[in-house]
């Protein structure tokens, strides 16, 4: 695997950041690297994005220098550590008010209603990482059968809950929101609880996988 | 309790912010000017990251429903106690009934106010700052709004009468940077030229993708006068100006990006990210304002004109050193006041 490179983010930051393509094995070890470094000194926050780790830090008391040999030390060991990860099952009701997008997305990946639930459903996804939303979930996984174009005009209001399909991505959104993605359905799990902690239902490296519970047209 | 008569264009609780939770897609939010509502608690005997007011331009009306010790910073909002003026950078006892009227922004943006003991409302996530977008700390995770009711925490034991209720009132020097604050708003935009000062420096570290950048491009953005547009908030501050255009256009994996960060999208026209905004994104940074300058962006005007100057990591970090030295100075001030009243 090519070595990452480390480069600052303005005055309170570090990347480590690998080349493209991103795979899973380059992401496991950002994950490792991530855990290692949220026990680090004046280190603030640890944010996993897609093939990269960024690491913010107090920058009256952090020696940035250090820390970046830090980060790549951490990076060498990290091949060999195992992330912790839990596994997932999220309910969705497909199709329907709470999918309104499925049927029309069925017809034009040429495919039953129930076929395309079942590819949606197989799958076995993986949280790349967290952003956009609090709670929101990138997820690797997706059948590249299923990849569909975002609506060319967004929603103004998406229910929390709605579990959806936008470029090559699958997600779900936590909180009501405005959108683009094509609906499929909708689940009643929280996915961003304040008073709960860990406050996600998903942290990244988690495994996901979606049942469904009912299937209307 | 804290009645709010008045709430003015948007205000909210906010504290220093919620640290430890970006990766999980929670922003840090707070004071988006963390070093007034840091004076502003220390002047009325609070930690510094109690929770007080952000007020956005005002106007906003407050009523004390018993006697306390309040603070104003930030800009100067022109206040009156019942009828009486009050000045920003001040500590003064309040008595149960009155009322604090915070006419309006005159030149920057935010005021803050801190009162004894801090808005006690229920820390979510390790802070009582409102976000906004996600709607939950704060006050029902919302704006303030009229007839809102604030509770405020038990002030910090304190033997000295500086901070008393019975008290007399007290002024800090306001940051010597505040200079950058009362800049007259510009009547023109176009490019810097050097002499012309109208417009706000903020000091700014090249980000990764600045190279990805056409040299013009490059030159533009350090020679530009950026308006910041109306259509700026909490989340960014959304500029106008030359159109950035990229040499290498390569698409970037998504990444965590903070405050401060300079996005700039495919039109061209920067964004600086600010206290609430997302935590990762997939634009290319060409920079990145430093720390110690952030809050001077969040009190820049709409519409008025900021400039960016290349800095150095090590001039970054001196400039953040001098703010704790400020710091520093207020807290010992402080200190010599209350032994003169207490001998």
């Amino acid at each position: 695997m090519t070595p990452p490179k480390i480069h600052p983010l303005g005055d309170i930051a570090l990347v480590c950041e690998a080349p493209p393509p991103a795979t899973i094995e380059c992401q496991r070890r950002m994950w490792a690297l991530a855990d290692a470094a949220r026990l680090w000194p004046h280190v603030v926050e640890v944010v996993p994005g897609m093939n990269n780790v960024t690491l913010v830090f107090d920058p009256l008391q952090a020696d940035p220098a250090e820390l970046a040999q830090q980060m790549k030390t951490a990076w060498e060991q990290a091949a060999e550590v195992e992330v912790g990860t839990a596994e997932i099952e999220i309910p969705v009701r497909y199709g329907g008010a709470d999918g309104p997008d499925l049927a029309s997305l069925a017809k034009s990946l040429d495919l039953s209603i129930d076929e395309l639930v079942k590819r949606h459903t197989q799958a076995d996804y993986i949280v790349f990482f967290l952003g956009f939303q609090p709670g929101f979930a990138y997820l690797g996984g997706l059948d590249p059968t299923l990849h569909a174009p975002r609506h060319p005009k967004p929603r103004l209001e998406v229910p929390a809950g709605s579990v959806g399909i936008g470029g090559e991505q699958t997600g779900i959104y936590p909180a009501v929101s405005p959108g683009g993605w094509q609906l499929l359905g909708r689940t009643d799990l929280k996915l961003f609880d304040p008073a709960r902690n860990p406050p996600t239902l998903m942290q990244p490296g988690d495994h996901v996988r979606f049942t469904a519970l009912e299937v209307l047209a | 309790m804290i009645d709010v008569i008045r709430a003015g264009m948007l205000s909210s609780v906010q504290d220093l912010g919620r640290a430890g939770y970006r990766h999980l897609g929670v922003s840090s939010g707070g004071a988006l000017d963390a070093l007034s509502l840091e004076i502003g608690n220390r002047i009325v005997g609070n930690k510094p990251d109690a929770a007080g007011i952000e007020l956005t331009l005002g106007p906003t009306t407050l009523r004390f429903t018993r006697a306390t010790r309040v603070a104003i910073t930030g800009t100067d909002f022109a206040a009156t106690l019942d009828d009486k003026p009050v000045y920003s950078w001040w500590s003064l006892p309040v008595q149960a009934g009155q009322e604090l009227t915070l006419r309006g922004a005159r030149h920057g943006m935010r005021g803050y106010v801190c009162v004894a003991g801090g808005i006690d409302v229920l820390p979510m996530l390790g802070s009582r700052s409102t976000d906004l977008g996600a709607c939950f700390g704060g006050l029902g995770g919302r704006a303030l709004r009229d007839g809102d009711r604030l509770a405020t925490g038990v002030p910090q034991p304190n033997k000295s009468a500086v901070f008393s209720s019975a008290g007399t009132a007290f002024g800090v020097k306001a940051p010597a940077w505040c200079k950058f604050v009362y800049v007259e708003e510009p009547v023109r935009r176009g490019k810097h030229t050097p002499g012309n000062s109208w417009s706000l420096p903020i000091r700014v570290l090249r980000g990764p993708e600045y190279e990805t950048f056409t040299k013009t491009a490059q030159r533009d953005f350090w020679n530009e006068e950026w308006t910041i547009t109306p259509n700026s908030n909490r989340m960014g501050f959304r500029l106008a100006g030359t159109v950035l255009e990229r040499g290498d256009k390569a698409d970037l994996l998504s990444h965590a990006v903070l405050p401060g960060t300079i996005q700039v999208p495919p039109n061209g026209q920067p964004i600086v990210l600010m206290g609430d905004a997302q935590t990762t994104g997939g634009y290319p940074k060409i920079g990145s304002v430093i720390k110690a300058d952030l809050w001077k962006l969040a009190q820049a005007r709409l519409s008025s004109g900021v400039r960016f100057i290349e800095t150095t990591v090590e001039a970054a970090r001196h400039a953040l050193a001098e703010e704790r030295m400020y710091v520093k100075q207020v807290e010992s001030a402080i200190a010599m006041h209350a032994e003169r009243l207490d001998r």
